[in-house]
């Protein structure tokens, strides 16, 4: 999370407001770019991992795979900064681990249109106003690396995840936000018009799963308060508005023209978050809702109706909370814990199990600093996380639905330059 | 190979201990009397700062412009003009104090919320009231004028006149009389003729205010600002303080006056001003569109 001055020369379009903002004023010395990447050891076990069984392929079994090694991250080229006053842009170039490039983030910024604080906008590919920040999450492990409840969708049945499209509320999405915030940012808020693509680019190629004409929505707002002798605590909402097709209005030869997708349904996303500080130690806290169409949640084209559903259908809904905690004990280390929990409160089929999709997950390291400075950074990285995710497959042996647990060690160390 | 390794420590451990010593004997006549305290207090309205949480505030916020020893030199400070603030000297410029003396508690935690225009210190207004007075204690911990002397008794600042057209122009005339436009230039855009020689207490190239540029001082942007910066001077700059030249019903005029100097942010003294035929005349054809840097600043 960001702290109050963080969070402000963000919402001011990353700028100091002392007039010396413009490029002209920065030293030719260094371009603002940072390159970011984290060589790492880990070690994955997933329990309950349906594989061959000694016989070979023709019966399976249950064991738990663990696999360990040296690795390494994908890599970020973060690079920002003023085009003018007030005129500000972002692009993250990002590769994954073998090297494959796509955009991670591409916008500009207008601030203070106006002269004021209130009227600022960014265009292109951004991350939402989310203010428990996926992108600036200090856990990087395969379990531990992304908030559970930021990217969860319904399972139709066990072992048949859900159809219909993609969506992360911590993907970067691509349109255009409008923000607005007081002189001193205890007030924010934010509204985002977007493309139903979950931020990927192309849709008429197809990127982004079905792709339709759908535009979404999000709006976020939260308020500052200070406690005397605790500081500034930030309480806040979100909701994000979505719609995805649910068939292709042409199709060629039997396949879908892309980006042509019609009969579009609803899904939607909101929470409150409570970012507390008590010294040392902060904690955040968020309630989160899902619910998604009937339709999206079983991959029924909609013009086929309620006749079209499978028996039992019905349109899911979940509850999630997050529990995150940090004590920084001084500026070099901090230790970080997070507890999720995911409960579904309608299923989309009555045949499904009722604690079906249900997850928890649980994550604990710390991140050591050996240096401080303000043109590289630096942290060891090492975390321990593991999730439980109830119900999701079918044992081979029993034929009863069984949990799949994974679970992450990671030592990485982190670094920017 | 070991014993040598052996004698290189040995050298570097001797070495280690006797150089400071010997630095120590040879700063000892330059060494400060009293050495300040590593325990100071603010006092800014009803709040009171504490430089123990101060300091964890200056080590997350601070220190890489004004450096860990709070002297100006942190790892930034290469990068920035004007330098950071050297708080071992304990110089400051915004005061409500005469020249010379400290500021009082409420100056430094004005300027903490304020930041400074046209330098690399921004506005601090995120941080809450207890946390910037916290910072006001701390960085007292850094020079022992704290200990030796107390801050200056705030200057009276009388109630501003009603503005006439009589005052703007005896302010016209107390620019031209005091000379104000050696450094600051006949139409208050930082470039008379003794602009480029101008330096800081540093040494360092300093350049005078632009008034064309924006309607905020460094030291504020109000008309009470404005009075305290020619009464009180700006301390370590070239900037004097004028209370002992100038009459306070005098100050005021100037302070009309120079509003009329920033043409692109209205103020009553503008439009009173353009009201004239002489005034209209003279500000139309000082008026500049922006640049295309878009900064404000007006070549």
């Amino acid at each position: 999370m960001l702290s109050p001055f963080g969070q402000m020369f963000k919402d001011n379009g990353y700028q100091l407001g002392n007039d010396r903002d413009a490029p002209i004023y920065q030293s030719p010395a260094y371009w603002p770019i940072a390159l970011r990447i984290t060589p790492n050891w880990h070690l994955e076990r997933n329990q309950n991992t349906v594989v061959d069984g000694p016989a070979g392929s023709d019966t399976q079994t249950l064991a738990t795979v663990t696999t360990r090694g040296f690795d390494y991250s994908g890599m970020d080229m973060l690079t920002a900064g003023t085009l003018a006053k007030n005129f500000s842009f972002l692009l993250v170039p990002s590769a994954d681990e073998t090297g494959a490039f796509h955009f991670e983030s591409a916008n500009v910024r207008f601030d203070n249109i106006l002269g004021s604080s209130w009227f600022n906008l960014k265009v292109g590919k951004f991350e939402l106003d989310n203010l428990l920040s996926e992108k600036r999450i200090l856990t990087l492990s395969a379990n531990g690396g992304y908030y559970q409840n930021y990217h969860f969708q319904p399972w139709l049945a066990v072992g048949t995840p859900s159809p219909a499209y993609v969506f992360g509320i911590g993907d970067n999405q691509l349109g255009i936000e409008w923000m607005g915030h007081s002189k001193n940012d205890r007030t924010r808020v934010s509204a985002s018009l977007l493309q139903g693509t979950d931020g990927n680019p192309d849709f008429q190629a197809g990127n982004g799963g079905a792709a339709g004409r759908a535009y979404e929505g999000f709006i976020s707002a939260s308020q500052a308060f200070e406690v005397p002798g605790l500081g500034l605590q930030r309480v806040g909402g979100f909701a994000y508005f979505g719609q995805a097709p649910t068939f292709p209005e042409y199709t060629q030869g039997g396949d879908a023209i892309f980006g042509t997708g019609i009969g579009n349904q609803a899904y939607y996303r909101a929470g409150f978050i409570g970012m507390w500080y008590f010294k040392k130690l902060d904690l955040t806290t968020m309630y989160f809702y899902g619910h998604d169409s009937v339709y999206l949640a079983t991959g029924t084209p909609s013009n086929l109706g309620t006749d079209g559903l499978p028996e039992g259908a019905h349109a899911p809904s979940w509850n999630g909370a997050l529990f995150e905690t940090h004590y920084t004990a001084n500026p070099q280390l901090i230790l970080i814990q997070r507890y999720e929990l995911i409960r579904m409160k309608q299923q989309a089929l009555d045949s499904n199990p009722g604690d079906l999709g249900n997850v928890d997950a649980l994550t604990f390291g710390f991140r050591y600093y050996p240096f401080i400075n303000s043109r590289a950074g630096f942290a060891f990285s090492n975390e321990y996380s593991i999730v439980w995710n109830r119900k999701v497959q079918y044992s081979p042996t029993t034929g009863l639905p069984i949990d799949l647990t994974s679970s992450s060690l990671f030592f990485g160390i982190d670094f920017a330059f | 190979m070991r014993k040598m390794l052996r004698t290189k420590f040995c050298l570097f451990v001797t070495s280690a201990l006797i150089l400071p010593i010997a630095s120590y004997a040879q700063l000892g006549e330059q060494a400060p009397a009293v050495k300040p305290s590593s325990h100071m207090e603010s006092h800014v309205g009803n709040l009171t700062g504490h430089s123990e949480p101060g300091r964890e505030l200056y080590f997350r916020y601070c220190w890489g412009c004004h450096g860990p020893h709070g002297d100006g030199n942190g790892e930034n400070a290469a990068y920035l003009n004007p330098t950071p603030r050297n708080f071992v000297a304990a110089v400051f410029k915004c005061r409500s104090t005469i020249t010379g003396t400290l500021p009082t508690d409420q100056d430094l935690y004005n300027s903490i919320g304020r930041g400074f225009n046209f330098t690399n210190m921004p506005s601090w207004i995120a941080l809450t009231d207890q946390d910037r007075a916290n910072l006001v204690a701390f960085i007292k911990t850094f020079s022992p004028r704290w200990v030796t002397e107390k801050p200056g008794t705030p200057i009276p600042i009388p109630p501003e006149p009603k503005l006439t057209l009589a005052s703007i122009q005896h302010g016209q005339q107390l620019f031209q009389k005091l000379e104000c436009w050696k450094c600051h230039g006949q139409e208050g855009r930082g470039d008379g003729p003794s602009a480029s020689t101008l330096t800081d207490s540093n040494d360092q190239p300093i350049r005078p205010y632009n008034f064309t540029a924006d309607n905020r001082s460094k030291c504020g942007s109000t008309n009470q600002d404005l009075y305290k910066i020619f009464m009180t001077g700006v301390d370590g700059t070239p900037m004097p303080s004028f209370a002992d030249v100038v009459k306070p019903e005098e100050a005021w005029d100037l302070v009309h006056f120079l509003r009329t100097l920033q043409y692109n942010n209205p103020s009553p003294e503008l439009t009173l001003w353009e009201s004239t035929p002489e005034g209209k005349a003279i500000v139309a054809a000082k008026r500049v569109d922006q640049t295309n840097t878009g900064s404000g600043e007006k070549p």
